[in-house]
């Protein structure tokens, strides 16, 4: 299962009879096997990484640090679920260290991104204080260089 | 223009070696834009960053100078300590250790140390193309003992005895081989080790390949074996396990007389390897084996998935166990390995490697090079598979 699990992580466009000649099995067992991956919630989901800027999108995103006063019982999980439910936000991280949350926050511009802070975040139960970061140039997400790939060097045919 | 001919005045010996047969295919396929090579004998992967990064910080802290003839201090204690920790061998790193320009050099200085003239090497085929070469320019004759794909292109003690002469003086092997993909398993290796006992040959052992191998077999040094590390020459380099190749760092370890005579053509000849270089391959003993598993896993996927396409369109195929080749039997389509290569490059565009270039007994066999993207394989298998239902018999 792991190895299926490594072979999609890097390339979930892989199709299926590709994946069953690695893992040396048959195509039914594989889609089975995918699906009970993705019925257990192992598999979150599929995405496809981005270089919005190349592609000519100018997204906004921010990282925003927040500190919560912990609850009792839930301690922080149920503040963290409120906020992880705005589609706006794109990851929720429990932190170490000098604050809580670790929050990133993808918009279309600097103010819906301030508007969602002051109205949405900042204004939940819980929540103490906030300090935004905002991300001005990518240059790996997710394991990938964004820019030019290293060109394949090799001569055609070598011993 | 004078009259002045080379021609007879080259020396016999390198006249009488034949150019290497990969040239042609080279020079078709530079002619090509859209070609699919499965011909390439090196790993597809950039060297791993981390030994980048310390060859550019090695400059900038300017190890630019000659090293010692036999190498850095620090990466012969590195080659020990690997071999100690992964064999359980223990070579002295001060005089059982030299650093050479790749296992190219290595195998030209083991060669030249030890053959007479007329001294006979066994080598069992198909084999990487150097080896009878090198043996030739050495002084020496070169004795092909031909492998079959019945016995997964191992060799027996029974193959090597039908070559033995009183003129035998070495065996040279390659395993994991290039260009079969074939491993040899401890059994197969120990039968090999009495028999250069019982003959008293010395044995070069060319392990490159040593850290690629698949399937959980786990690779066997020849020189690990009992009574064996004396009469072993082992060879091996950062190329293949590290993506090292344009680097050219290799290594030899073998008895302190045996080394020093390799030491004294290596200074003379060479000096010693480049400085940068070495200062990469100390990072990628102490630091680059994470990468290099993973591009061994990479590896094993493709080695499925191609022995999976390649039979699907009905080639015979032994399953390679180590390496990155597979070497599909081609012989179903009526064509020499030569003819094979050349048709297919000239109507799909997909190069690959004659059999026939790594020894006579590769013929009817052509050598495919996993070392590319899974995409570039399934595509060329459709290609090839196109070409193989025309002329199929």
């Amino acid at each position: 299962m792991n190895e299926l699990l490594n072979l999609l992580e890097h390339d979930a466009r892989r199709p299926v009879s590709e994946l069953a000649a690695i893992l040396r099995r048959s195509e039914y067992e594989v889609e089975k096997d995918i699906h009970a991956l993705e019925k257990d919630g192992i598999v979150l989901g599929y995405n496809t990484v981005i270089d919005w800027n190349k592609a000519g999108r100018n997204t906004v995103t921010a990282v925003i640090e927040v500190n919560l006063t912990p609850q009792r019982d839930v301690g922080f999980d149920a503040i963290a679920d409120r906020v992880s439910r705005f589609d706006e936000v794109r990851s929720v991280d429990l932190m170490s260290g000098g604050f809580d949350l670790l929050v990133t926050v993808e918009g279309e511009s600097l103010q819906e991104i301030a508007d969602f802070i002051a109205r949405r975040l900042a204004t939940i139960e819980g929540v103490v204080s906030t300090r935004s970061h905002f991300l001005l140039k990518p240059y790996k997400k997710d394991g990938l260089i964004v820019g030019n790939k290293e060109k394949d060097r090799r001569l055609v045919v070598s011993p | 223009m004078s009259g002045m001919s080379w021609d007879e005045r080259l020396s016999p010996t390198v006249k009488m070696i034949a150019p290497s047969g990969i040239r042609k295919f080279f020079d078709i396929a530079a002619e090509m834009d859209d070609v699919i090579s499965l011909g390439v004998g090196e790993p597809d992967f950039v060297t791993p960053w981390t030994i980048r990064e310390s060859c550019v910080y090695g400059l900038e802290q300017g190890y630019t100078s000659y090293t010692a003839n036999r190498g850095m201090a620090e990466l012969r204690d590195e080659i020990a300590r690997m071999h100690d920790e992964r064999y359980g061998i223990k070579y002295d790193a001060k005089t059982e250790a030299l650093v050479t320009v790749g296992v190219s050099e290595a195998l030209d200085l083991a060669l030249r140390s030890i053959i007479a003239p007329g001294d006979e090497v066994l080598i069992p085929e198909p084999c990487y193309v150097s080896y009878s070469a090198c043996t030739v320019l050495a002084g020496g004759v070169a004795v092909p003992v031909p492998s079959r794909i019945e016995n997964e292109f191992r060799v027996t003690p029974d193959d090597l005895a039908a070559r033995l002469t009183e003129k035998t003086k070495a065996l040279l092997i390659g395993y994991p081989n290039n260009p079969t993909g074939a491993v040899m398993t401890k059994d197969d290796l120990l039968a090999i080790a009495r028999f250069a006992e019982e003959h008293d040959l010395i044995v070069i052992s060319d392990e490159i390949y040593g850290d690629l191998t698949y399937g959980g077999e786990e690779h066997v040094c020849f020189a690990a074996l009992p009574r064996m590390k004396e009469r072993t020459i082992l060879l091996n380099g950062f190329s293949k396990a590290y993506a090292m190749t344009g680097w050219r760092i290799g290594y030899a370890l073998g008895s302190p007389e045996v080394i020093a005579a390799m030491t004294k053509i290596h200074q003379y000849a060479i000096l010693c390897a480049p400085v940068t270089a070495q200062v990469a391959a100390i990072e990628a003993l102490r630091r680059g084996d994470k990468y290099m598993r993973k591009m061994v896993a990479e590896y094993d996927r493709r080695r499925s998935f191609i022995y999976d396409g390649l039979t699907k369109i009905g080639l015979k195929c032994f399953e390679p166990k180590g390496a990155f080749y597979i070497f599909p039997d081609i012989t179903s389509t009526g064509l020499t390995s030569n003819e094979f290569a050349e048709g297919l490059l000239k109507s799909e565009h997909v190069a690959l490697v004659p059999g026939s270039a790594f020894g006579e007994c590769g013929e009817g066999y052509v050598r495919c090079s996993y070392a590319t993207s899974l995409d570039e394989i399934d595509e060329a298998i459709k290609r090839i598979g196109n070409f193989v239902k025309k002329h199929s018999k």
